[in-house]
């Protein structure tokens, strides 16, 4: 078998003295945490690894002989004898040269001695020196990361993932540095001082009092919403229904999960708290920004203007497009009753609605000035803000639609089952499909007459689903937009590409330049986690459920939906 | 170091470099063919004079700078994403496996497989239309159940090297992975 050691970078030129580390149980292999230099009192040494709080055992001895000091071959030996160990690792250097030097000694050394005489080759152990970075492998997190619970981790962690808990979980050993007066002296990654920032220390000391007021404000805001009056019917409907009562109410839930007192102690509970902020601070600076662009130069008043004539316009458009279909749209002669009583119905709603726009008119600029300011709280309130006017104002489109709609797939459904009486065919209520069916020539002339006559009416009523589609795709982008910015990661996307060895997909291994006698030395670097990956994997969960390939399923929807919408009926029309 | 004339599938020439660092750790190193200056000179010749015939019916400038930006633009995507430099499959012995690819323009991607998910490195057969390829692949396995293969890793994928090329890497990593499983 060969013998892995994990040996920090930062020992590589560490005075002789004591190895301290963990040996990983089920895999033949040790990880060195420190050095404790010399002089030291064995006993205190032992006070020591049972008091630092982290999982210690002394691994071996480590010798980098300095010019002028002998080597301490027999001095070293008879440090296993006071720390008793079932393997001794001796690790030494030579100055000048790379490669080290180990031998393990067993504790039965008469054995070691026998085996040795009769098999020379097979005894003797291999050993490989992994060099690690030990200030990465402390702050990385290995992914797939565990789940909170125990109990579904039916397997033993693999030997990398115990070799990055080890040392992960070793911070408290960290804590003591060169300049300690503490009766031990030794060499890790914080040895020449701990390091720490200002601004982070800074920061965790503001943030406590800034929670208890953030939970304050939270508690007077839900007793707010709680009031009795809020929860009446009509009420409770519309603000589930409007996207800016439903964006109000995540970002609550969102600074309840930012403000609670407790530090996160799992990776995702950190990562997610940090996407929570970032994305919020994110979103409240564009919404400032835009607030400084509409305020400035009197945009808000330009944007009024503009609304009144575009309003007139579209309502224009919209009587001409029923005009030109209540005549002869494209040659073709359609049924004239029908689009007759159709388009008076539609025109009559026209108007309603310009004389509605036009009575508003003078109160449209208040509107969106106090509108703007709700830009304050971010923009993805702006932009939800911004859905539900365009929502109401084009309500009017939204109930021609719902007419036309009916009529649409009332005739789409006639048609395609009659279309299926041309090709003999059936539709079976029973088995869900569609099977053949032998018909005779009445029926069959019937059918044609009948499906003639629908076909001629369709085209009226599918002007008014391309109108709905367009507003439909309006609407679609902004809540995409808002969306995207509630749920994008942008703090896991920064800590990706700033300090890419944070999140880690695995490792890789290098082989250094090695020297003919010495034992292997490989370099293990972290291999940092791919962004699509990241993105996959700590994206917050939004409200609404955009995935990707919904946006193809709506537009059919909305073109062959009318389809779909008859089969829900297809058990009470009988074919 | 050994360097005897393997090809590919197609039958394009590719290099074999075994370097043994230790008695438990050996590497192989597959290098394809470079990109060739004969290719890239047709493919950039033909794009511009494509290019200049639209100009000469349309006189818009633009097409001409559109062409330029193209041909720079899908030749760097090309020897950033596309073009296999060499691949490298690294075995140490109860540490892993770890499989590298390095693209034209620097860019590595590396992956490590412990040794305890493997069980065991094998040629395969496949049938792909009217060939049989063989291909080197690692069998994984789930540490709780350890006779199931989980899933099948392939081996140089981009150099696709013929059966000599891989036996003779399949008998040194069996080497290696005899002793130290």
């Amino acid at each position: 078998m060969v013998l892995k050691i994990f040996f920090p970078q930062c020992c590589n030129r560490a005075e002789s003295g004591l190895l301290v580390g963990r040996w990983i149980s089920g895999h033949d292999s040790a990880v060195v945490l420190a050095v404790i230099h010399y002089p030291f009192i064995p006993g205190q040494v032992k006070q020591y690894i049972q008091q630092s709080g982290v999982e210690l055992t002394v691994l071996g001895s480590w010798s980098l002989p300095k010019e002028g000091q002998e080597s301490m071959e027999s001095f070293l030996r008879d440090l296993s004898t006071i720390f008793p160990q079932q393997r001794w690792l001796q690790v030494s250097r030579q100055m000048g040269k790379m490669g080290f030097i180990c031998e393990v000694v067993n504790r039965n050394q008469k054995t070691q001695q026998e085996a040795k005489k009769q098999n020379d080759d097979e005894e003797e152990e291999k050993v490989i020196f992994v060099h690690y970075e030990q200030r990465k492998v402390m702050l990385s997190q290995l992914h797939p990361t565990e789940s909170g619970d125990p109990d579904l981790d039916t397997e033993p962690p693999s030997e990398l993932k115990q070799v990055f808990q080890t040392v992960a979980r070793s911070q408290p050993l960290f804590f003591l540095d060169r300049y300690d007066d503490g009766p031990l002296k030794s060499t890790h990654w914080q040895s020449e001082g701990r390091e720490a920032s200002i601004i982070v220390e800074l920061l965790k000391q503001a943030s406590v009092p800034l929670c208890v007021l953030i939970s304050w404000l939270l508690a007077l805001w839900t007793w707010l919403c709680s009031i009795r009056i809020f929860s009446l019917y009509p009420l409770r409907f519309l603000s589930s229904k409007l996207s800016t009562c439903v964006q109000i109410s995540y970002r609550t839930e969102h600074m309840r999960t930012l403000s609670s007192p407790k530090p996160a102690i799992e990776h995702k509970q950190f990562m997610r708290k940090g996407n929570i902020l970032v994305s919020f601070l994110v979103d409240v600076g564009l919404g400032v920004l835009l607030m400084s662009w509409l305020y400035r130069d009197d945009h808000i008043a330009t944007l009024a203007n503009m609304l009144m004539p575009a309003a007139d316009h579209v309502a224009k458009e919209l009587e001409e497009l029923l005009q030109w279909l209540m005549g002869a749209p494209a040659g073709l002669k359609m049924n004239r009753a029908l689009d007759q009583v159709l388009g008076r119905f539609f025109l009559y709603h026209i108007h309603l609605w310009i004389s509605y726009i036009h009575l508003m008119s003078p109160f449209i600029e208040g509107i969106l000035w106090y509108g703007g300011l709700s830009a304050c709280l971010g923009l993805t309130f702006a932009l939800s803000l911004l859905s539900d006017m365009v929502a109401l104002l084009t309500f009017h489109i939204y109930c021609f639609y719902v007419y036309g709609a009916r009529l649409y797939c009332l005739k789409i459904y006639g048609l395609s089952s009659l279309w299926r009486l041309f090709r003999g065919k059936k539709w079976n209520v029973l088995r869900q499909r569609v099977d053949s069916c032998s018909y005779d020539v009445d029926q069959r002339y019937i059918n044609a007459i009948h499906y003639f006559v629908c076909l001629f009416l369709t085209p009226g009523s599918r002007c008014v689903v391309q109108l709905r589609l367009v507003v439909v795709l309006f609407q679609g982008v902004l809540h995409l937009s808002v969306d995207f910015i509630n749920s994008f990661p942008l703090f896991a996307m920064g800590l990706r590409l700033f300090r890419p060895y944070r999140l880690a997909e695995g490792v890789k291994f290098q082989v250094l330049c090695e020297e003919p006698g010495t034992a292997l030395h490989l370099l293990m670097e972290i291999n940092p986690l791919k962004c699509s990956t990241v993105v996959q994997l700590y994206r917050t969960p939004t409200y609404s459920c955009y995935p990707r390939d919904s946006w193809a399923a709506l537009v059919k929807k909305l073109f062959v939906g009318e389809l779909i919408y008859p089969w829900r009926h297809k058990s009470t029309k009988v074919d | 170091m050994e360097d005897e004339a393997f090809t590919d599938i197609c039958g394009k020439p590719i290099s074999l470099d075994c370097q043994s660092h230790s008695s438990f750790c050996r590497e192989f190193i597959i290098s394809s063919p470079k990109v060739s200056m004969g290719k890239v000179m047709v493919y950039t010749c033909s794009v511009w004079l494509l290019a200049y015939a639209v100009f000469f019916f349309t006189q818009n400038t633009a097409v001409l700078s559109g062409a330029i930006l193209v041909t720079l633009v899908g030749m760097m995507l090309h020897i950033h994403f596309v073009k296999v430099d060499h691949e490298s499959l690294l075995v140490i012995g109860s540490l892993g496996i770890q499989v590298s690819s390095s693209y034209a323009s620097g860019r590595e991607i590396t992956t490590f497989i412990e040794m305890s998910k493997i069980k065991d490195i094998v040629i395969n057969e496949a049938i792909y239309m009217h060939q049989i390829i063989y291909y080197l692949c690692v069998l994984l396995k789930d540490p709780s159940e350890p006779d199931a293969v989980s899933s099948v890793v392939p081996l140089f994928q981009s150099s696709k090297p013929r059966l000599n090329c891989l036996v003779k890497v399949y008998k040194s990593c069996q080497e290696i992975l005899s002793k130290c499983q």
